[in-house]
């Protein structure tokens, strides 16, 4: 059984390229650009991992992580958050609400499927 | 009826009344209230130098010399209208050193020297006891003169009657003892009198009412106005030379010698310097005297000339005295009324001027004459008196009775020699005598003890021998020939012709005389020697008095004493209870308790200043002296001192202001921080707004190109679509990258701008056809409604075209697909142009139209992508139409679309009234 990623981000050409890297190797893929979205498609898709950008309208990253850690029955869905401000204080502030994962964009591909392999445990 | 007993009872209830102003005043000031903190009644009281001389004198010499009664006034006028700044200078010093009277001020200047004191006390009775006696001539000459109302009766002058019998004897008795309640009625002898200063100004305005009053009822009562009495002078050809120019005998000489003493005698007469130096209780004061006085000379003197005519007509072959004019007048018209408050006026006039004259003298006799003499001669006797303050009253209200009845005695003896106005002359010239010490001492350091000393004895013997004895001599008491042939017989010592010179009047000759005396021995006698170091202090102390200087006196003083000792000292003068006020209100001034005083410097010097204030600053040194150790200071150690005193002051003027600069600089440098923290958070949001959109594009690219590179199978489809997406993403960067410089540059004033005069529809019209592929592409509508004609503006045209290419960028991003519809209208306003974009979009929250100016703030409405673009194209574009002079701004409500809407002044004056109403 393929795991189900949902990609979280506001920025089409973000989307594109990764839900094309994660389908290429095998993963079912979710969409949602932004964050209400996500909140509402990991609730009714139980996505394994998701990809959460921290720039969003609607919602922040920060508060659809913090909202997601709050409910119980989500605790197994995996968080990994994407963004491009790379600052200190962000990464610590979104693993501090957590995130299971933080990457910079820009990102290798590759540093992004370890770190999607390793958070789902494969 | 005017019998004796209405006179007197009339006389004595005015007394009264002038005694309970003074009760008053001094109830007021006991309570912090004080009614002469008060310009006016300042001004008021300098007017005391108006006394009967001015109320009767002034018609009597006018009588005789016309205009001559004027330089008097003159005098005095200048004096405050241009020298305010000595009385200045005088009121400084005397509040810094508590100096109680002129003998005391010229005495503290020379080093606080006892025989200097006394000579000025001895020039000052001797030369005022005749201008008392003046005094006591007038009121009881009105006296006499009311009491055989309504006949005009002039009193007999060769009948002589026993002393018991003269009535002046109980006029001068009746003002010792009324000047004896007012001025010595406290038992603290202190040099302020606030009670005596509120009488006295209100005796100026009784005597003002009066002679106006007198002046209005002669002039329009009696004759038909001042031309009417002008008219009846000029068919009398021996009273027409009184109003046609200085009479004969006077000349300018004269006029200018009664200018000169006259101001002097305003300023160091003992009653002027009481009332306008020692009294004045607020230096601002004298900006208003400056004026009100001068303007109260000018009023009391207004109806002199009228009053005088009118008398000389109205008596013309009568024998009338012209000096009682101003009485007689109303009495030949039998009104009892205005003759009454004509008397009131005249005993306003003298009791004002006695009262002040006599606490003024007595001030100098006790404290000049008498407490030297006791120091010396009875230090032991004094030693055993635990409280003199008592003494000390008694000592001035002895000198009070004393001096009026020596004011009588000359009134009884030479009274009858001359006229009025003479008298007050003698007056006058002496305390001139007072001028070359005290404006000298003001102004020049090297006045010495002894060269005062020589010009004030010089002057003093001058006067006596061209103006005192002479007046003797008139009166008989001389014989005739000391006049006409000379002391000893010589021509050259003839009195009033001394040396030869003749062609003077008497008192012109002898200001020529005592004034070339006086002021060569002065500065010659000051130039034999350096000063002393005491004359150095107090020279620096007077000198220096305007300048803003600490407490020098202290650092002149070096020794050692007992706080116990001064303090019993200063308690046996002022009584206990004030010394103990005293003492403690000084120890708080100092910072420390009552019990905690060091006998130091500062301490001495407070003592010896509170002991001026009731026995003059020469006896307060002696007896401060007499309880305090001091060594004393060589005039190099003074120097020394000194030098180093206006060497600090430089110092502290200079760290002041170095203080102030530094206060300066570092609220600037505050400030300055203030901005670059500012500025350091708005380049740290943009650095990180920045770096987050170069960041965006950035992964997409990188992502693509390692699918692309991973993937050499990737069907062709996708890899064009990959690339396309690259490419457009690139393309994104430089449009960021560009747009981000572009702001930096119009933010940073760098941005060239090619300002001309262009039309804005071609503007328009241009970016709408540049953009018309992409209104094409989705599928929408571009409406225009660009009137023709409209006046030019000034902008820059492709900054323009960056902006109308922005805003229709932003409506076709926002346009639903296929039923886009945009509005583009040019109009004229009163202001300017205005264009406007209208789409028909989804429209902008209120809440988020001040956001989409700002930079990098983009807001997307969509559920499904967030606005393409770099969030720089408004703000740029505001900037753009601001530097222009327009204004840029957004219409919108959720659904209904969005207007977009700026304007742009007009190139040249504005044209309203051609386009106005000029329809979208």
């Amino acid at each position: 059984m393929s795991k189900r990623i949902l990609i979280a981000d506001d920025e089409q050409n973000i989307v594109i390229s990764i839900e094309f890297l994660l389908r290429r190797e095998g993963f079912e893929v979710l969409v949602a650009s932004d964050g209400e979205e996500a909140l509402a498609k990991v609730r009714a898709e139980r996505p394994d991992l998701v990809l959460l950008d921290v720039m969003m309208p609607r919602m922040n990253g920060f508060d659809v992580c913090q909202a997601l850690r709050a409910d119980p029955d989500l605790g197994g869905t995996r968080i990994l958050m994407l963004t491009a401000k790379g600052r200190d204080t962000e990464v610590s502030k979104g693993l501090g609400l957590g995130a299971d994962g933080y990457m910079t964009k820009p990102f290798s591909t590759k540093e992004l499927l370890a770190e999607v392999r390793k958070l789902l445990g494969m | 009826m005017l019998e004796a007993p209405v006179v007197v009872t009339v006389a004595l209830v005015y007394l009264g009344l002038l005694f309970a102003v003074a009760w008053w005043g001094d109830k007021r000031a006991d309570q912090g209230r004080s009614i002469i903190a008060n310009p006016t009644i300042y001004a008021l009281s300098m007017a005391v130098y108006c006394t009967t001389w001015t109320f009767y004198g002034s018609v009597g010499r006018a009588a005789v010399s016309g205009i001559g009664f004027l330089p008097v006034y003159l005098g005095p006028t200048l004096v405050m209208a241009l020298g305010w700044f000595l009385l200045l200078k005088m009121v400084r010093i005397v509040k810094a050193n508590r100096i109680t009277s002129i003998a005391d001020f010229i005495s503290s200047r020379y080093g606080k020297s006892h025989r200097l004191g006394g000579l000025v006390t001895i020039i000052a009775v001797l030369g005022i006891i005749p201008y008392i006696a003046l005094q006591l001539k007038a009121v009881s000459g009105t006296v006499s003169l009311l009491l055989s109302y309504p006949d005009i009766v002039m009193p007999d002058r060769s009948a002589t009657m026993s002393v018991a019998a003269d009535m002046s004897f109980y006029i001068a008795l009746i003002l010792a003892a009324f000047t004896i309640v007012f001025g010595t009625r406290h038992l603290d002898a202190t040099e302020r009198h606030e009670g005596m200063v509120a009488a006295i100004a209100f005796e100026s305005s009784v005597k003002l009412v009066a002679f106006v009053t007198v002046g209005v009822f002669v002039t329009y009562g009696m004759y038909d106005g001042f031309g009417d009495i002008f008219e009846h002078i000029a068919t009398h050809p021996e009273l027409r030379r009184l109003v046609t120019a200085i009479p004969s005998g006077q000349g300018y000489t004269g006029w200018f010698s009664l200018i000169i003493l006259s101001g002097l005698a305003v300023l160091f007469l003992p009653r002027q310097f009481q009332v306008a130096v020692v009294e004045n209780v607020n230096e601002a004061h004298l900006k208003r005297a400056a004026w009100l006085f001068p303007l109260y000379l000018l009023l009391i003197n207004v109806f002199v000339l009228p009053i005088a005519l009118g008398g000389l007509l109205h008596f013309s072959g009568q024998a009338v005295d012209a000096d009682t004019f101003v009485l007689t007048l109303p009495m030949s018209q039998r009104q009892q009324g205005l003759t009454l408050l004509v008397f009131i006026g005249g005993l306003s006039a003298g009791t004002g001027m006695v009262i002040v004259e006599t606490i003024a003298l007595s001030t100098m006799v006790c404290n000049d004459l008498v407490m030297p003499l006791l120091l010396r001669r009875k230090a032991a006797a004094l030693e055993e008196r635990k409280d003199l303050s008592g003494l000390l009253l008694a000592i001035r209200r002895g000198a009070i009775v004393v001096i009026l009845l020596l004011g009588y005695l000359y009134f009884r003896l030479a009274g009858e020699a001359y006229a009025l106005v003479a008298i007050g002359l003698i007056s006058f010239s002496a305390v001139a005598q007072f001028a070359p010490a005290i404006i000298g001492g003001m102004y020049w350091r090297g006045g010495t003890r002894a060269g005062a000393l020589a010009g004030l004895s010089a002057g003093f013997l001058v006067w006596g021998y061209t103006l005192l004895l002479p007046s003797f001599a008139k009166s008989g008491w001389l014989p005739a020939d000391f006049l006409t042939q000379g002391l000893f017989g010589s021509e050259l010592l003839r009195p009033q012709q001394l040396f030869g010179l003749t062609g003077m009047d008497e008192i012109s000759h002898c200001l020529f005389w005592s004034s070339l005396a006086n002021i060569g021995a002065y500065l010659g006698v000051s130039l034999l020697r350096p000063p002393l170091a005491a004359e150095a202090t107090q020279a620096t102390l007077f000198v220096d008095a305007l300048k803003e200087t600490g407490p020098v006196g202290a650092a002149l003083w070096r020794g050692r004493a007992q706080v116990s000792d001064l303090r019993e000292l200063v308690g046996r003068f002022l009584g206990p209870t004030r010394t103990e006020a005293a003492f403690a209100a000084f120890a708080r001034r100092r910072g420390g308790k009552g019990a905690a005083l060091e006998a130091d410097a500062q301490l001495v010097q407070f003592a010896e200043s509170l002991l001026a204030g009731a026995i003059g600053s020469a006896s307060a040194r002696v007896m401060v002296a007499s309880v305090a150790k001091e060594e004393p200071l060589s005039l190099e150690e003074v120097m020394h001192i000194l030098d180093e005193a206006s060497q600090l002051r430089t110092y502290s003027r200079e760290l002041e202001r170095k203080s102030r600069e530094l206060t300066a600089a570092t609220r600037e440098l505050q400030d300055a921080n203030a901005r670059l923290q500012e500025l350091d958070k708005v380049k740290d949001d943009i650095m990180s707004s920045v770096t987050h959109e170069l960041r965006t594009p950035l992964t997409s690219i990188r992502a693509f190109s390692e699918l692309l590179r991973d993937d050499p199978k990737m069907h062709l489809a996708d890899r064009e679509r990959f690339l396309g997406l690259i490419v457009s993403e690139t393309e994104r960067l430089t449009r960021l990258i560009n747009q981000t410089l572009d702001l930096a540059k119009i933010e940073s004033g760098r941005a060239d701008w090619n300002g001309c005069e262009l039309d804005l529809k071609e503007v328009v019209e241009q970016s709408v056809a540049a953009t018309s592929q992409l209104f094409r592409e989705k599928g929408a509508h571009v409406e225009l409604d660009l009137p023709d004609n409209l006046p030019l503006i000034l902008a820059d045209r492709d900054r323009l075209v960056q902006v109308m290419l922005n805003l229709l960028s932003n409506a076709v991003k926002f346009l639903p697909p296929g039923s886009g519809r945009v509005h583009v209208v040019l109009r004229a306003l009163a202001e300017g142009l205005e264009v406007s974009v209208a789409d028909n979009g989804p429209g902008i929250r209120a809440e988020d139209q001040a956001l989409i100016f700002e930079k990098f703030r983009q807001v997307g409405d969509t559920m499904t992508a967030k606005p393409s673009g770099t969030g720089l194209g408004l703000p740029i574009s505001r900037r753009i139409v601001e530097h222009f002079g327009g204004r840029l701004w957004v219409e919108s409500a959720p659904g209904e679309g969005a207007t977009f809407r700026f304007t742009l002044p007009y190139a040249g004056p504005a044209e309203p009234a051609a386009v106005a109403g000029n329809p979208a």
